[in-house]
């Protein structure tokens, strides 16, 4: 019996350009800034993308394939744990969708594919709202929200 | 996108309702959605409007339907700009009261 799957549709508007907000995504050395994690790949399509945490460790904590990349508008990727790679049911897909809007720029996220009850399910609902709006932060302020893990020095 | 907005729409224990039912389950039809509500069709549409004015709810067209689904980010931003400064003085507060009292014993 194959799974049933559900999806989530995030939208944040952002005084930004698409060219920025595409950058943010895609540039470990933005990433890093709101996201406590660098998105690390060449972003051709095909190729490989991992999520890499920003501390000592560095753990790989997410992979993929790139599927589509059309910047600075459209973002396509797949998306599952680091330790799931091998298994091609627990992949879900990632749009990431960014259009000028009269205030800036509108991005819309949506996260297909996701295995009800799941604890990616779980993680991905509780995540993208705050890393959106770190990321919101980070581009409007120039500061993101530590989601690092670091432990904050006293 | 302007916050007044979503306290608006958050002012209003319908459109509560609606977050909620959509909090349960994600990306419902209007006809759904009218199934657990006591209204008409129409009132639930516009109260469906406004969410979607203040961003509490996007839609997507999948094939004849389009779906609602909750999202969460300008909430998240209320909570940036309103409740984490509370917090972080509390915080600090108790950091203060902890430094007074360790001071007190030695």
């Amino acid at each position: 019996m194959t799974a049933e799957r559900t999806s989530f549709v995030y939208v944040s508007y952002i005084a930004s350009t698409p060219e920025k907000v595409f950058e943010a995504i895609t540039r470990p050395e933005i990433t890093r800034r709101y996201w406590g994690h660098e998105n690390v790949s060449d972003w051709t399509p095909g190729a490989r993308w991992q999520h890499v945490r920003d501390d000592d460790a560095r753990s790989v904590d997410l992979v993929g394939k790139v599927v589509e990349v059309t910047p600075p508008n459209r973002l396509v990727i797949t998306w599952t744990g680091a330790s799931q790679e091998a298994e091609p049911d627990s992949y879900s897909r990632v749009t990431f969708e960014i259009e000028p809007d009269a205030y800036g720029v509108r991005l819309c996220v949506t996260h297909d594919d996701l295995i009800v009850g799941s604890q990616m399910e779980a993680g991905v609902s509780k995540g993208w709202p705050l890393v959106l709006s770190s990321l919101k932060s980070c581009l409007e302020t120039g500061k993101g929200f530590d989601l690092s893990g670091r432990a904050k020095a006293a | 996108m302007d916050q007044d907005e979503v306290f608006k729409a958050l002012a209003d224990p319908t459109r509560r309702r609606l977050l909620d039912l959509l909090c349960e389950e994600n990306g419902q039809t209007l006809r759904r959605l009218c199934e657990d509500l006591d209204m008409t069709r129409q009132s639930v549409t516009q109260h469906l409007g406004l969410l979607e004015a203040a961003n509490l709810v996007t839609t997507t067209k999948r094939g004849r339907e389009k779906l609602h689904f909750i999202n969460p980010v300008p909430l998240q931003d209320v909570y940036e700009r309103w409740i984490r400064k509370f917090e972080t003085q509390r915080l600090s507060l108790l950091h203060d009261l902890k430094i007074q009292l360790e001071k007190n014993e030695s």
